[in-house]
């Protein structure tokens, strides 16, 4: 492929090379159905897997949201439905409190771990790393391969525990012990908790697989010309994102093998003087807190492995929407390391008040509100790009405005949270619920939406409907706020997260009508990302065929290969790249491919 | 029957959304995709604008409707409190202002800079200045937000005034347990392995210690108002929080390692009654911490009072030493509560 088809990609469909001619040209195996679709080793295969399975993770954690939302929004109703579907859980139609409390753990560690970690981060850095800069595959497709594998049997395990008689998990997706450690205090805390820890473990190994391939891909396989500042923010994002995970999962690894033998081998690292429904155990010495330090350890950084994927993907999509270059690129990059670094600074800001030395916490105050400096930059940096830009409303883009609105809204309660001062008042409130949805829930999900609407092209030749996608923004967005802002009012009000009735509390009943408001909000949203499942699965099959190489008009790499890439992604050499990725309206071009040459006396940029 | 009615209706607008949405599809391919684009682009950005105005317009309904059910309505009942509301309404301010300059500024660019042939997109790669200005300012503002914060912070943990009143807490699934000092002012010595409820020794005090013997055991808080009162916290099985929303505090119970919380309540529970014009109030202890199954009904009351009303209280109660001596040994119980009371009418 030369540099001239490029050139004219958005407009010259008979450049285009269909896969049929050259895209298997230097594979000459033939892919048998489980090579190619099971046991695959190309990544964009691999890509679709860790989408697919997310997908249908984030369904499955979707639905336990509705329906604890039922119980909240409607706590004098039965439905017995319920009780057809969930037996003993939910006797006379009504959720009991075990079922309530296993809900809600299991929407949080499915939606945390499975949806936007694996289904997020799983998804794009495997699509994106060996198209972007210009790879034919992971360093080690092999280790790509077990990393889905790994998650596919976490996900296995943790599916299972849904079955177990004594239920799963129902100590709070932080899994605090002692609650987690005592099968006596917890029906949750039995056989389910030791699904959860052994899920949990495959899960990190499939984490760390991932991780350290794709931050080897991206310091080793960069095409030729594709210096470290020549990557599109994307790269960048997920590169951080990696290291990440690669230094903070090992230490929730460890914090779930101490809580394994306290629970199975009578160790006492996190017990300590323990007296359960009568029953005086010989635990001592052991510190309930210790647990919160390696649990935070990994959790904050992991609020980060969630984000930053999305922030690249946004500014990516952002300008190539815009028309117009990133503004900042250097202080995008700088802000996401200075995040990064952050990231592993600050995780005490979750412990104020389990009686943390107040001394240490005010350092982790400074740290914590230290963040909101390049996250403001970031913020002001996206509104620059869109200032005087030439803007095309596809439905990534949108996704991608929807991500800076809640990513504002969400960052500044942030610096409420941050505040130990505020935080001994509001901590484990409503307002920490509608904080972290709302920053780290659906921002991060409008990041994984923009990227999937963006790229689905890429992944399968074919358009998602247009209509259907406009529908789904505009009621994610005004549905996402409409559950989440009046929720903010809850947490000034003191009401206590993680309670299934409020009716007994002279400080907390009087909020009745607005959960049942927010409870049928959560419905309809929820149908509507049923539309977005249905919207892609139909498109996979009967999508609208993508007809030019370039679909929008974009600078990177990926777009230089034929539309339905094999493995390998470049039929021929691969490419080579002469400048940034941001060249959008410079001296009068709509757009300047990476693979363009400077011309003479073109400054960089 | 009606759910199935439900699911047959949200069938249905399944699939006319879906027959529609494959219909304009294919109009859009006959009247011409760059037609279609720039229509559907106009949309989108006049929809940025509708949910700019409409979105501000909810925020501000949302408030008039809900400010008053939330505590910003009413006065905090501790000076910790205080400091915390202002801190509040600082942060607000700070943190409001950013907000609507930020979202009014994301959704009106949207607008105003949605496609058309006639502009050619500005190239603006990158500029010193205006990044400079982004990193200092902000950082600015930060400062003084996290000195005002750790200035108030560290006012409030730090020590008790050696004249505060101590009670102990103690949290167990699903119920909070309390005990004070006695006239002694110092709580007897524990060991969890003498708890023992079943006997009249739930909290697991040693009754070895001397220092037990006056330590009165009740389920419900009493405090004087205006009095500083230290909470020495403990839970028995898994990790609690003492939740005060009142006074704007709260604090974990964690097995084997008591924490503590000091503030001064401002307001006595009737006084409470009529500021807050609800006959009911009470001053609640929630937990905030999951501890269990009946997390959400682990609820304790606290009853502030003035001097007298305590001490009429105070009056009330025997050290729980007393009365399990009473009832172990009925007969010499007598001679025994006359001289154990004697104390407690020397604190009256």
């Amino acid at each position: 492929m030369s540099s001239e088809t490029i050139l004219h990609g958005h407009a010259t469909e008979a450049a285009v090379h269909g896969h049929e001619a050259h895209g298997e040209h230097e594979h000459h195996h033939e892919d048998s159905f489980l090579t190619k679709y099971i046991f695959s080793t190309d990544h964009k295969m691999i890509a679709k897997q860790f989408l697919i399975t997310g997908m249908i993770w984030a369904i499955i954690g979707g639905l336990f949201s509705v329906l604890f939302r039922l119980q909240l929004g409607y706590p004098d109703m039965s439905f017995p439905f319920l009780e057809d579907l969930f037996g003993k859980w939910a006797a006379g139609g009504r959720i009991s409190n075990e079922f309530y409390y296993a809900l809600v753990t299991m929407h949080g560690t499915i939606l945390v771990f499975f949806v936007l970690t694996a289904g997020l981060s799983g998804t794009f850095a495997n699509l994106l790393i060996p198209l972007q800069i210009g790879a034919r595959d992971m360093a080690s497709g092999f280790l790509n391969m077990l990393s889905y594998w790994f998650f596919f049997l976490a996900s296995i395990v943790m599916f299972a525990s849904l079955f177990i008689q004594t239920g799963p998990a129902s100590g709070g997706w932080t899994i605090y012990p002692p609650l987690s450690a005592l099968g006596q205090a917890n029906e949750g805390s039995k056989l389910g908790m030791d699904f959860w820890l052994i899920s949990m473990a495959l899960f990190i190994v499939s984490s760390l697989l991932g991780g350290l391939n794709y931050i080897s891909t991206i310091l080793n396989l960069r095409t030729k010309g594709m210096s470290m500042t020549k990557m599109p923010l994307t790269i960048w994002a997920i590169f951080f994102t990696a290291v990440l995970g690669v230094l903070s999962f090992p230490v929730l690894l460890s914090g779930a093998v101490l809580l394994l033998f306290d629970r199975n081998l009578g160790t006492s690292f996190y017990l300590s003087e323990i007296v359960v429904k009568g029953e005086i155990l010989p635990n001592e010495g052991g510190s309930a807190i210790l647990f919160q330090h390696l649990f935070w350890f990994l959790g904050h950084p992991e609020v980060y492995i969630i984000l930053l994927p999305a922030m690249g993907m946004v500014s990516e999509i952002m300008s190539v929407n815009s028309r117009k270059p990133i503004f900042g690129y250097l202080a995008m990059i700088a802000s996401l390391f200075a995040i990064c670094i952050l990231a592993f600074l600050v995780w005490a800001h979750h412990m104020f008040v389990t009686g943390l030395n107040p001394f240490l916490g005010a350092f982790f105050v400074l740290l914590t509100l230290l963040i909101a400096v390049p996250s403001a930059i970031k913020v002001f940096n996206w509104l620059t790009t869109l200032w005087r830009g030439n803007i095309r409303f596809t439905p990534a883009m949108l996704f991608a405005i929807g991500f800076v609105s809640l990513f504002i809204s969400g960052g500044l309660t942030g610096i409420f949270l941050g505040n130990s001062t505020l935080d001994i008042h509001l901590h484990d409130t409503y307002f920490v619920v509608a904080h972290f949805h709302i920053v780290m829930g659906v921002a991060s999900f409008f990041g994984m939406f923009a990227g999937v609407y963006h790229w689905f092209p890429k992944m399968y030749g074919r358009y998602l409907n247009n209509t259907m996608s406009f529908i789904h923004f505009w009621v994610t967005l005004v549905g996402a706020y409409l559950i989440f802002w009046p929720m903010h009012y809850q947490g000034l009000a003191g009401m206590p997260r993680r309670y299934t009735d409020f009716s007994n509390w002279e400080s907390f009943k009087n909020f009745a009508e607005m959960n049942r408001f927010i409870s049928t909000v959560a419905m309809i949203v929820f149908a509507i990302q049923l539309l977005f499942v249905f919207n892609f699965f139909y498109s996979i099959f009967k999508g609208r065929k993508v007809t030019s190489q370039n679909p929008w008009g974009a600078n990177t790499l990926e777009w230089t290969t034929p539309i339905n890439p094999g493995h390998g992604n470049w039929p021929g050499e691969l490419p080579e790249v002469h400048r940034w990725p941001y060249d959008y309206g410079k001296d009068g071009r709509e757009f300047i491919p990476q693979t363009e040459p400077l011309g003479e006396g073109e400054a960089e940029h | 029957m009606s759910g199935y009615f439900i699911l047959a209706i949200l069938a249905l607008a399944f699939v006319v959304t879906f027959q529609i949405a494959k219909a304009s599809e294919y109009v859009s391919v006959l009247k011409g995709e760059e037609k279609t684009f720039r229509q559907n682009n106009r949309i989108n950005a006049f929809l940025f604008i509708i949910f700019l105005v409409g979105g501000l317009a909810a925020a501000w309904w949302c408030n008039e409707a809900f400010y008053g059910k939330t505590l910003l309505a009413q006065p905090a009942a501790s000076e910790h409190g205080e400091k915390i509301d202002l801190m509040l309404m600082i942060t607000i301010a700070v943190t409001g202002v950013v907000f609507i300059l930020t979202q009014v500024l994301l959704f009106w660019f949207a607008y105003k800079y949605q496609y058309t042939e006639k502009r050619v997109a500005y190239f603006f790669p990158h500029n010193n200045k205006l990044e400079l200005i982004w990193t200092v300012v902000p950082a600015i503002f930060l400062t003084v937000l996290v000195g005002y914060g750790l200035y108030f912070w560290l006012k409030m943990t730090g020590d008790a005034p050696k004249d505060a009143q101590i009670v102990e807490i103690t949290g167990k699934q699903f119920n909070w347990m309390v005990r004070y000092p006695g006239k002694d002012k110092v709580l007897g010595r524990k060991n969890y392995r003498l708890t023992d409820a079943s006997s009249g020794n739930a909290l697991g005090v040693d009754w070895e210690d001397g220092a037990s013997h006056d330590d009165l055991e009740a389920t419900e808080v009493h405090l004087v108002v205006n009095k500083p009162v230290q909470l020495v916290i403990n839970a028995q099985d898994v990790i609690h929080d003492v939740g005060l929303v009142h006074f704007r505090l709260k604090m974990d119970a964690v097995p084997g390692i008591p924490t503590t919380l000091w503030f001064t309540p401002k307001y006595t529970t009737a006084q409470m009654k009529e500021i807050t014009g609800n006959k009911n109030f009470v001053y609640e202890i929630s937990c905030d911490q999951m501890c269990g199954a009946g997390h959400y009904s682990m609820r304790g009351v606290i009853v502030v009072e003035t001097q007298a009303e305590y001490d009429a209280w105070l009056a009330t109660k025997k050290p729980q030493y007393v009365i399990l001596q009473e009832q172990n040994n009925p007969a010499p119980a007598a001679a025994d509560s006359t001289s154990a009371s004697k104390p407690l009418a020397q604190m009256n």
